[in-house]
């Protein structure tokens, strides 16, 4: 790993600001680690022609002292970014060699602000997954191992080729997205920094949509000021986005940093989960104890229904999908299979195009929105939504953020959950809450398992306030002091 | 709720995904698998609860009805699997 692949997004935008190294410099030292690393599988696709033309840009841009925010950072994003010109698949055969003709919002903002993008990155089949297994690229491997193993682990998912080539230093951030803990679970599993925004902060136009009342984008960093930074730069309204919230964003980076003196951190009961490892547990009294000597106040809070998060996202998300995915159907983009009748057409694309996970939601999604069980499921489940919005309302009411784990275990091998979807759904128990509730949740590595696999946090917010979660991040990040790295076999 | 073998026949017509007749009861008893977890919400009284479609509380913002991109049917068909001139080419809808 050479130096200019060790320093933080931070660190990389100093450097490049004060002309220590060129964008091309850093940019070539980070294509150089990717080829190396076409072991983990993290890109589905690498533009280093590309990444390249924009550097010297950016070179350009920096010599005459201009430049954005980001002027010059070579950056992966996520395979459900459109991105103009760029082959864009969501790692489904359906889209096959699909090249959007424009540009996602966030993108275009980390483009605005001066990135480098070095490619696109793997992920679960339209985001639908916790393992990266449901990739039609294959899975992506995890760059740590268990101490004394060669077994390969996930990186998580479905975000898992952002947090794999974040934690292997291919890239200085990297975009990701969030429906039910798609960036906090991967990010947990990888020792990264990610955080899912408020809903409605970045806009979903351009984001191949999945749920689009709990999809959210947001980035996989390094470290907590990193992953600021980027937030920073993709947020903001879009009017083509109706659900864009029309509210200023602050300077995330602003609050890393910022003394955490006097906040009150919520320990929600019910997320101590059955069977969930003691070392866990651990980790999270551990995190309490951080932020007790950091000055915060710590309280008991209840979020009752808790345990109905998971079964009413899995009517939620998959009615969502169901509707959403309807538009792959073979005429205007992607996979037309060779058929006669128009219905055969369909049918046939559908089957080709699809993995087993995806065409599983799809038909659990299309039942529970079918005549008859609309009420029973559909319904109920948005009802269970809304004491679950609740519960965190009258939380924050004792409170002004929670602490828990991210994750019930550590990253696990591949192929461990792949016989029991209900086993691979457990993984979001803990970050699924967040979604539909619509609330910021960050995630950042604060200790090992015994394994020597790093374990994370998550942190919840109000809504819109994710200021709060970058100061508590960042005190916990100094206190935690976690700088473990994952050891280069590949 | 378990879910047999025809009614995933009949789910998977209605999201136009042909399964082969071999794995329709696979199918069935994974699907019945998720179902019957997800039964455990009629636990939760949500008598008189409002249903949540939205976590924003806002109304959808209009906007003014004038034209703001469009005229480029070069871009729109750029990833049409078969096109003619200016058309997507479709398989016969009507016999």
């Amino acid at each position: 790993m050479s130096d200019l692949t060790n320093l933080t997004l931070k660190g990389a935008l100093d450097g490049l600001k004060a002309k220590t190294f060129s964008s091309v410099e850093i940019t070539k030292a980070h294509i150089s680690a990717i080829e190396k690393a076409r072991a983990l599988n993290a890109f589905v696709l690498e533009t280093p022609e590309k990444a390249l033309a924009m550097a010297e840009a950016s070179d350009a841009k920096l010599a005459r002292g201009e430049g954005g925010a980001l002027e010059g950072a070579p950056l992966g994003i996520k395979d459900l970014f459109c991105t103009e010109g760029v082959r864009s698949t969501a790692c489904s055969r359906i889209l096959g060699e699909f090249k959007p003709t424009y540009e996602s919002t966030v993108t275009s903002q980390l483009w605005r602000d001066g990135a480098v993008m070095l490619g696109k990155l793997n992920m679960d089949e339209f985001a639908m997954g916790s393992s990266n297994e449901s990739s039609c690229f294959g899975p992506v491997i995890n760059p740590w191992r268990s101490k004394g193993s060669n077994k390969p682990l996930t990186p998580g998912g479905s975000s898992g080729g952002s947090a794999a080539g974040v934690a292997a230093h291919l890239m200085l951030g990297a975009t990701a997205t969030d429906t039910g803990g798609s960036i906090r679970q991967p990010a947990g599993f990888t020792g990264t920094v990610g955080i899912k925004p408020t809903y409605g902060r970045c806009s979903r136009w351009g984001i191949v949509a999945f749920a689009s009342s709990l999809d959210q984008a947001g980035p996989i960093a390094r470290t907590v000021e990193d992953a600021a930074i980027l937030l920073t730069s993709m947020s903001g309204h879009d009017p083509k986005d109706s659900t864009s919230l029309p509210v200023a964003v602050p300077d995330f980076a602003s609050f890393v940093g910022k003394s955490v003196k006097g906040l009150r951190i919520g320990v929600p009961k019910e997320y101590r989960a059955e069977g969930m490892p003691a070392e866990i547990e651990t980790l999270w009294a551990d995190g309490v104890a951080m932020l007790k000597d950091a000055g915060c106040e710590v309280v008991d809070v209840s979020l009752p229904h808790t345990k109905y998060a998971l079964p009413a996202y899995y009517i939620i998300a998959p009615a969502e999908a169901s509707s959403n995915l309807a538009r792959y159907d073979g005429m205007r983009f992607g996979l037309r299979a060779d058929a006669q009748s128009l219905t055969d057409v369909y049918e046939e694309s559908r089957a080709a195009g699809f993995g087993a996970e995806v065409k599983r939601r799809i038909l659990i999604g299309a039942y529970v929105l079918s005549a008859g069980y609309y009420d029973a499921y559909y319904l109920k489940a948005q009802k269970v939504r809304r004491r679950i919005a609740d519960d965190f309302t009258a939380a924050f009411e004792k409170c002004d953020a929670l602490l828990t784990p991210t994750a019930p275990s550590a990253a696990f091998g591949l192929g461990e959950n792949a016989d029991d979807p209900v086993a691979m759904y457990l993984n979001d128990i803990f970050t699924v809450t967040v979604n539909l509730a619509g609330l910021p949740g960050m995630s950042l590595p604060t200790g090992l398992s015994a394994d020597g696999l790093p374990l994370g946090l998550q942190l919840i917010g109000r809504p819109l306030d994710e200021g709060t979660l970058f100061s508590l991040g960042a005190a916990l990040e100094r206190s935690a002091g976690f700088n473990a790295t994952a050891e280069r076999w590949w | 709720m378990s879910i047999d073998a025809a009614t995933v026949r009949k789910v998977a017509r209605l999201a136009r995904i042909r399964e082969p007749e071999d794995k329709l009861e696979i199918l069935a008893a994974e699907l019945s698998g998720i179902l019957q977890w997800i039964e455990q919400l009629n636990e939760v009284d949500t008598d008189g609860v409002e249903p949540m479609a939205s976590t924003e509380a806002v109304t959808l913002p209009m906007r003014d009805d004038v034209v703001t991109e469009g005229g480029d049917p070069a871009k729109v068909l750029a990833n049409a699997p078969k096109s003619d001139r200016n058309f997507f080419v479709v398989p016969k809808v009507v016999e």
